[in-house]
């Protein structure tokens, strides 16, 4: 089964991740500007940030037989800081119309302080006027009520719940983000947002509309196979293969396909001018290998000793 | 009163004006105008996003009478892997160029640092087309400690900038860089031309650290170090003349007929049937594949 990966912060990843991603069946993967696991501290290292997710992390993906996506947007944690927030408001638009950046994103609240407030809201007029998905990032703590004051603004700004994505929803928070029509997204994170298990739950109580499956792994213990492992376990538990395959691939295609920079064709028929550059195909694609969640034990240890 | 635009402009607006349909040249045209009237750089970036979402994505195929029309106006000029997008981009920013040429090079610079990776080989692609200035050189030297293979292709390869340009430290590690990431020699424009003694020894230099990892060495490498082989240079050419390898036997050969050593003539006499095909033309060195 072909897979997405619409949450994945693979500057932080190694090439092992790439590989077992690929072997379970990731085609495709979205990568959203975030923090950085500590603050910036002037405009030109997010100028470099986002130039690499946009230009060498899709580089190194494509290595690899996966399509790269990106999201642009000021974080809310760095959100606090007036002067650099002022800076990265100004060269977003800039980096918004970049090849392969397919929402704005990931924004939100953290603490829901009035900065954070401030950009969260100039940050849905830019998506509003460049007529792209917006990424929001719910807060950890005060989660429901942050993430209902999330819907809430982009209501008052305007925006089209079908172009807005919900990330790192639970068991709380789900019902009223799919009432009010949004994309309700899952992050498979170990120890914090969800596990598989409850993810599987979550299906069989809500069915697979508007639900999407990301794994969020980034530079802390996190789990680059999370939508590959939830897509089998929800086979294994008797889910219904269209409803693993909305979750865990049609719906992100759909609400991030509004931006006009993903297609299935990027990946089932890529252009001649893409292979040339920076996408050397997918082997699972090309056929031959069924698609498997690989053990990375088997390569990871001390016994397999030859480098070549 | 603007400055009269040259003929690169007009060859190249000729090009896409023949492959776009009508609604996409308009549309081309007018964010042109729009450069050409304000020469804001606003215009220039917007228009340089835009490009990939309006036009569609596809090889520029230039037939051989373009390309030698090219080929007259700049010399080593061979766009067969250009695409639409990229044509249209370096017709924008030329057009940019030939307006202020002062501010240019700052201005590519800052493209660059910011660019996608079609914008990226769009901005290298066109450098030879763009005034001259120490930024445009220093970003180019910049491009070419790129990690993205097709990014130091769009500089290495079927570009005349290198040629033209680059002093002698640049050139060789270029060609040893391209060595060492896979990357061809044979579209490296002036790849004979600008072969000199240094890079020959550094070549064998490295085909020695590859022998001693057990790794095989690229046929082409030969290329730029036979017309500087004596010496033990011609023992390492001996060695590869005896390889299992017909390609490899075959770039050796090459290799050691352009030799100034005359004991060179000793090891070619070991191989006649290579031999009469180099001096009668029938195997040259555009036939030494990676």
């Amino acid at each position: 089964m072909m897979l997405i990966d619409p949450h994945t912060h693979m500057i932080s990843r190694t090439t092992d991740d790439y590989e077992a991603m690929a072997a379970s069946g990731i085609v495709a993967l979205i990568e959203p500007a975030f923090w950085l696991g500590q603050p910036r501290t002037n405009v030109g290292s997010y100028i470099d940030y986002l130039s690499s997710i946009v230009g060498f992390e899709r580089f190194r993906a494509g290595q690899f037989g996966i399509r790269h996506y990106c999201t642009v947007g000021l974080n809310s944690k760095e959100a606090n800081n007036e002067e650099l927030a002022e800076a990265v408001m100004d060269i977003l638009p800039g980096f918004a119309l970049k090849e392969g950046v397919v929402a704005i994103g990931e924004i939100g609240y953290d603490e829901q302080t009035e900065l954070e407030d401030r950009y969260f809201r100039q940050q849905l007029e830019l998506a509003k006027e460049l007529e792209l998905p917006v990424m929001v990032h719910t807060p950890h703590r005060d989660k429901k009520r942050g993430t209902s004051r999330s819907m809430d603004v982009c209501e008052e700004h305007g925006l089209d719940p079908s172009m807005i994505v919900i990330d790192h929803n639970n068991e709380e928070t789900v019902k009223e983000v799919l009432d009010r029509g949004y994309w309700a997204a899952f992050s498979i994170y170990p120890s914090t947002k969800m596990g598989n298990s409850r993810m599987v739950d979550i299906l069989e109580q809500y069915g697979a509309k508007n639900i999407i499956v990301d794994s969020a792994c980034d530079w802390g213990i996190s789990e680059p196979l999370g939508v590959a492992k939830t897509a089998k376990l929800a086979l294994e538990r008797g889910i219904p293969k269209e409803m693993v395959r909305l979750a865990c691939y049609q719906n992100a295609l759909s609400a991030y396909g509004q931006s006009g920079q993903m297609k299935e064709s990027d990946w089932l028929n890529p252009e001649p001018i893409d292979q040339r550059t920076i996408y050397e195909g997918n082997s699972i694609l090309r056929g031959g290998r069924e698609p498997l969640v690989e053990d990375l034990s088997v390569r990871r240890n001390a016994n397999n000793n030859i480098i070549e | 009163m603007k400055k009269a635009e040259s003929n690169i402009v007009k060859i190249l607006e000729s090009w896409l004006i023949e492959r776009l349909p009508a609604s996409d040249w308009h549309w081309l045209e007018k964010r042109l105008n729009l450069i050409r009237d304000n020469n804001a750089d606003r215009d220039l970036v917007i228009t340089l996003g835009l490009i990939p979402r309006k036009l569609a994505r596809a090889d520029l195929s230039l037939t051989q009478q373009e390309l030698a029309t090219a080929n007259t106006l700049h010399s080593g000029w061979e766009p067969t892997d250009w695409s639409i997008g990229t044509t249209a981009r370096i017709l924008a920013l030329r057009l940019r160029s030939e307006f202020d040429e002062g501010s240019f090079g700052a201005l590519f610079s800052n493209l660059c640092k910011t660019a996608d990776l079609s914008e990226s080989i769009a901005l290298y692609s066109g450098v030879f087309l763009y005034p001259d200035s120490e930024m445009l050189d220093y970003q180019i030297g910049e491009g070419l400690r790129t990690n993205i293979k097709a990014v130091f292709e769009t500089i290495a390869h079927k570009n005349p900038y290198p040629c033209d340009k680059f002093d002698q430290n640049r050139w060789n590690h270029m060609v040893l860089k391209a060595l060492f990431i896979d990357s061809s020699l044979t579209p490296i424009v002036g790849l004979d031309q600008r072969a000199n003694a240094e890079l020959a020894t550094m070549l064998v230099d490295y085909a020695h650290e590859r022998w001693a990892a057990k790794r095989a060495v690229s046929a082409q490498l030969w290329r730029c170090v036979g017309p500087f082989a004596q010496g033990r240079m011609l023992d390492d050419l001996a060695k590869v003349a005896g390889s299992q390898n017909l390609m490899e036997r075959q770039s050796a050969v090459l290799a050691l007929s352009q030799s100034p050593d005359e004991n060179a003539k000793k090891i070619i006499a070991d191989h006649p049937e290579l031999a009469i095909k180099i001096s009668s033309g029938m195997l040259t060195w555009d036939q030494i594949h990676m």
